[in-house]
């Protein structure tokens, strides 16, 4: 039998400050992906939307026009298959397939295990999230530009609805536009509520099926790279 | 519902200042989180209170603290609380604000039991 001696619960409380951000540890992968992809001179854009606002299908009209002239790869997030990665595979462009089995999200240490097989030699490296308006915008993934989508079917008010994906992001691109006589969506409430809430936005809008706004779009791009290049990104 | 992954990167940072301190135990832990920091309080609750179990916060109370979202306008420089996401400035009305508070996740403290 053990008599207790009171030792055992001469217990100290204590208070311990903390203080530490719990998205601190994405952030510091993150900013080691930028950094590492800003010295190879490569642009990489992360691309958050609900799910079916066009994500890949924009990609598919991106790596027909840069066909032959400039070099891309993606990043496919999936909650699972690798219909996506399949797609863009399909237009000649290497592809690399992250499923989450579940997860809502990319986070910047899957970007990470993958970085090592992705060519040093690319101009451009997009990473299509999870189709998702919400939890995507937490993650940084160590890209040098955050486009969000919003397809046209959706309704002009989300950016309302979900200010978090269209505050962290520096590009809106409003898709489907060619379907908007059909449907009661009003581009201009979509990019004034979207502008009221991120006032340094870059607003576009395209229809990657008809090719509508993509010469714009891909302008952007290149002068994006253009700056990232010479080093006043 | 993020909530889960958040959890797992907060346990991480738990269980590294539970080592540091010695502790024996974690009785509570305490957030500040951001009105607009796209998290649900009721939700990091759930996730919380399944992952602990087994652990050394195993019977530890999750406080939550909300923080309102702060703004800053950029033209007049007045500063604002608002409990609602409204993009405009209550003194001038422009809508050019910046966001001063209300998208944090901080881990802020926790309180722990250890040996006398």
């Amino acid at each position: 039998m053990v008599i207790p001696t009171g030792k055992e619960i001469r217990m100290e409380k204590k208070e311990v400050l903390v203080l530490r951000d719990i998205l601190g540890t994405n952030k510091k992968i993150a900013a080691e992906i930028r950094k590492k992809l800003r010295s190879k001179g490569i642009l990489s854009v992360n691309l958050m939307s609900s799910p079916g606002s066009g994500k890949t299908t924009l990609l598919e009209s991106l790596a027909g026009r840069f066909r032959g002239r400039f070099r891309m790869a993606v990043i496919e997030g999936d909650i699972e298959t690798e219909f996506d990665a399949e797609r863009i595979r399909a237009k000649g462009i290497p592809t690399w397939q992250i499923t989450t089995g579940g997860a809502c999200h990319l986070e910047a240490k899957m970007v990470g295990k993958v970085l090592a097989e992705i060519p040093a030699d690319l101009d451009f490296l997009f990473i299509e999230n999870v189709g998702n308006l919400v939890c995507p915008a937490s993650y940084d993934l160590g890209e040098s530009l955050r486009f969000v989508l919003l397809s046209s079917p959706e309704g002009d008010d989300k950016p309302k609805k979900y200010p978090e994906a269209f505050l962290s992001s520096h590009v809106l691109v409003l898709t489907k536009v060619d379907l908007i006589p059909h449907l009661p969506f009003d581009p201009s409430r979509a990019r004034r509520e979207a502008l009221e809430t991120n006032p340094s936005l870059e607003v576009f809008e395209v229809s990657a099926l008809t090719g509508q706004g993509m010469g714009v779009l891909e302008a952007f791009l290149l002068s994006a790279l253009e700056k990232l290049r010479s080093g006043h990104a | 519902m993020h909530e889960m992954s958040l959890v797992t990167d907060l346990f991480e940072i738990l269980e590294e200042k539970a080592r540091d301190e010695k502790a024996l135990r974690v009785t509570a832990v305490v957030l500040r989180v951001g009105r607009l920091s796209g998290v649900v309080p009721e939700l990091l609750e759930t996730a919380f209170d399944t992952f602990k179990k087994g652990t050394i916060a195993s019977r530890a109370e999750l406080r939550i603290e909300v923080v309102s979202l702060k703004v800053r306008c950029r033209s007049c420089g007045k500063e604002s609380m608002t409990d609602e996401p409204v993009f405009v400035c209550p003194w001038c009305a422009s809508p050019s604000l910046e966001i001063v508070e209300g998208q944090e996740l901080m881990f802020q403290r926790m309180e722990i039991e250890k040996d006398d």
